[in-house]
């Protein structure tokens, strides 16, 4: 029983599982709803549906599965004196003479049980079936002087159909392959956790050991609760080209401000020079030198940029490349005095991988960051993690400066 | 047994559905919507209407799965042990039970609101798979094993901050409430004031709604910051008319608006509509 419909839900891409259904029929049969289909779609919904993002692909599957139901429901629960009522209602005496030039209602009335019996499916857009968004006189949502409007009435006589037909939930649905948990989940490897703060956890241990010590004076020793110690300093591209990825990079600045306690954050465009910014509606007036963040972070930060490196290579490589400014030093030099004091550093890249070879500036910077450059998806942030986590070669050889 | 709206709150038909759901087949019920539709007023309805207890686990970043189940206090045990006390031989006086704990040994089936889940830290949810599945935990300490003589009615509440992983929603029933429809609206403001007037709530309303479909607020209002601000309205006994001049911000509108950034927002779409009809 509703084994094709469950199917129909996972071919929408719902991820629906057995225990899912099982709960659904068990649902019906304890009688929850009986023979309303209105009802049992609030209780599929409300069973097997897990997020509201996920509410637009059901109303989809939904309709798609009951349409030929609905569909033969249609033509048999429309009595005509009902559509004639609403009619009568909607049009004003001038419409109704207006309509004469279809052949008066009749006519029309007549045309419309033609078609419905001739109509085998569900039908949008176009100009002679009844269906959604088009302008034959028959159906929803569209717009035909004479047109009979279907199912979008007040709420006492509304049909059961149109509630997923309004597919309230349109904007809600996201792309949850970057959903913010993946990616909290993979930003989670780089935890570290350290006890530090205020001592107010007891430590069993140490108390048993003390007070055995005092011979049996009771003495409590506490420690601080552990918190995630690792030091984060991110550094995102703003503008131009990665406009078109503005949400990913939010998705993943949200996840990384719910994981990290000391998460530094600070902006450039295209590619790094003397200053960064924070506020980027004050970019211009309140600028942050470069060699600050190098002073005032220290070698424990991690270092991720994102950014998609497509720019032109001089961008990169001459003085006066870039297309903001005068810069006196190419942006690689700056890259290379981030690079040498933060050792732990990655690029994340919101460019698909296949599509790197065709950018030289892409390569450009591949080169600068030592190949640590990695895809921004959930994959590609693990890996970059791993990298991060590495002692690299760099730390490993103390530098000349570290000395 | 059925829940439906009662004098004092109003639900929607889906909502009834889903709690009526979740009720007989005994599952948990998440809920999730904008803040303030009403999800934890929700569960303290439900337990008034079943005249049942509620038990409410309000979740905070720093909360532990296992604060919920129970916690094992070893100072005071210490303690006692320094001054002699009898009770220290028996470590069950120094387990106290948690909320989870306290819901699975009520004499009646209880309401049990675990609030705003998604302030917790990420695993926290999947701490819970077991005991909220199969109604049951360990006591390590004492060898004992809590289990549900009814299994509570749960309740969860999520403001969408941190989502929520696969397992744990499988095991639950998920209802997002949406807003309310003005009908709905009127109705919720109908139950908390009854003598309201007609065309000044029906102002309200619309004034309500176009400042809802305004873009981009950072706060929108909702069913709770209608009823404040109608509050406000009544007590200050502005007239419908006022409502409706439209120079400048709404009165009052310190109840509907949150952020200073929101009132500049509105309070410039006012100074334009202004210019453009003068």
């Amino acid at each position: 029983m509703l084994i094709e419909f469950f199917l129909c839900l996972r071919k929408h891409g719902l991820n629906t599982s057995l225990t899912e259904l099982l709960d659904l029929l068990g649902a019906l049969e304890r009688g929850m709803v009986f023979a309303n289909v209105d009802d049992f779609y609030t209780l599929a919904r409300l069973v097997l549906v897990k997020d509201e993002s996920q509410y637009d692909r059901f109303d989809r599957a939904f309709a798609e599965y009951f349409e030929g139901v609905e569909q033969v429901d249609l033509a048999s629960a429309i009595p005509a004196d009902w559509l004639e009522r609403s009619l009568q209602r909607q049009l004003s005496d001038e419409d109704k003479a207006k309509l004469q030039a279809l052949g008066g209602l009749d006519e029309l009335l007549k045309t419309f049980r033609e078609r419905l019996a001739e109509q085998q499916k569900r039908h949008a857009g176009g100009n002679k079936w009844i269906g959604t968004g088009g302008t034959s006189p028959f159906g929803a949502y569209g717009y035909h002087p004479e047109g009979i409007r279907i199912g979008q009435e007040g709420s006492n006589a509304r049909r059961a159909v149109k509630v997923w037909d309004k597919r309230e939930f349109r904007d809600l649905d996201g792309d949850s392959e970057l959903s913010n948990r993946n990616l909290q989940l993979a930003l989670r490897k780089l935890r570290k956790f350290a006890r530090t703060g205020a001592a107010d956890e007891l430590d069993l241990n140490a108390t048993i050991r003390a007070t055995s010590q005092k011979a049996g004076l009771l003495d409590l020793q506490w420690q601080a609760e552990r918190h995630n110690a690792v030091k984060v300093l991110l550094l995102f591209d703003v503008g131009g080209s990665m406009d078109d990825y503005i949400y990913e990079c939010e998705q993943l600045f949200a996840a990384a401000r719910n994981e990290f306690k000391h998460l530094e954050f600070f902006y450039f465009h295209n590619c790094v020079y003397e200053h960064v910014w924070k506020d980027n509606s004050r970019r211009f007036a309140e600028k942050i030198p470069l060699l600050e963040i190098i002073n005032r972070y220290g070698r424990d930060y991690k270092l991720i940029f994102v950014g998609d490196a497509t720019m032109g290579p001089y961008e990169i490589a001459y003085p006066g490349g870039s297309v903001e400014h005068w810069n006196e030093e190419p942006g690689a030099v700056w890259m290379q005095r981030l690079l040498n004091h933060f050792t732990d550093a990655v690029w994340l890249n919101p460019q698909p991988t296949e599509h790197w070879r065709y950018y030289q500036s892409i390569d450009l910077m591949r080169q600068l960051v030592s190949q640590r450059m990695y895809p921004l998806t959930v994959d590609g942030i693990s890996q970059a993690i791993t990298t991060l986590l590495k002692k690299s070669a760099v730390a490993a050889v103390p530098s000349p400066s570290n000395s | 047994m059925s829940f439906t709206s009662t004098d004092n709150y109003i639900v929607a038909d889906d909502l009834g559905l889903a709690v009526n759901a979740a009720v007989t087949l005994e599952k948990p019920l998440l809920l999730k919507g904008e803040p303030g539709t009403g999800k934890t007023r929700l569960a303290e309805e439900l337990a008034t209407s079943l005249g049942v207890p509620l038990i409410r686990w309000q979740i905070k970043s720093t909360t532990k799965a296992q604060q919920g189940l129970y916690e094992y206090d070893a100072v005071s045990r210490l303690r006692d042990s320094q001054l002699g006390s009898d009770k220290v031989h028996d470590i069950a006086n120094y387990i106290k039970p948690g909320k989870l704990w306290q819901a699975f040994t009520a004499p009646e089936r209880p309401v049990l609101l675990i609030d705003e889940i998604d302030k917790a830290d990420i695993e926290f949810p999947n701490d819970l798979l077991h005991e909220l599945d199969q109604m049951e935990f360990h006591v390590y300490e004492t060898g004992e094993q809590v289990r549900a003589e009814h299994r509570p009615i749960v309740i969860i509440t999520s403001n969408n901050e941190k989502e929520l992983p696969d397992a744990f929603l499988r095991r639950c029933f998920f209802h997002y409430i949406k807003f309310p429809d003005a009908d709905t609206l009127a109705q919720i403001v109908q139950v908390h004031y009854p003598d309201i007037r007609k065309n000044l709530l029906s102002t309200a309303l619309e004034v309500f709604f176009d400042l809802r479909a305004v873009p981009n607020l950072k706060k929108k209002p909702s069913t709770s910051e209608l009823i404040d601000w109608l509050k406000l309205l009544l007590a200050e006994e502005i007239a419908p008319a006022e409502l409706q001049k439209g120079n400048g911000l709404m009165p009052m509108f310190g109840a509907l608006l949150k952020n200073e950034q929101d009132v500049q927002l509105v309070e410039k779409l006012a100074f334009m509509s202004r210019r453009q009809s003068s």
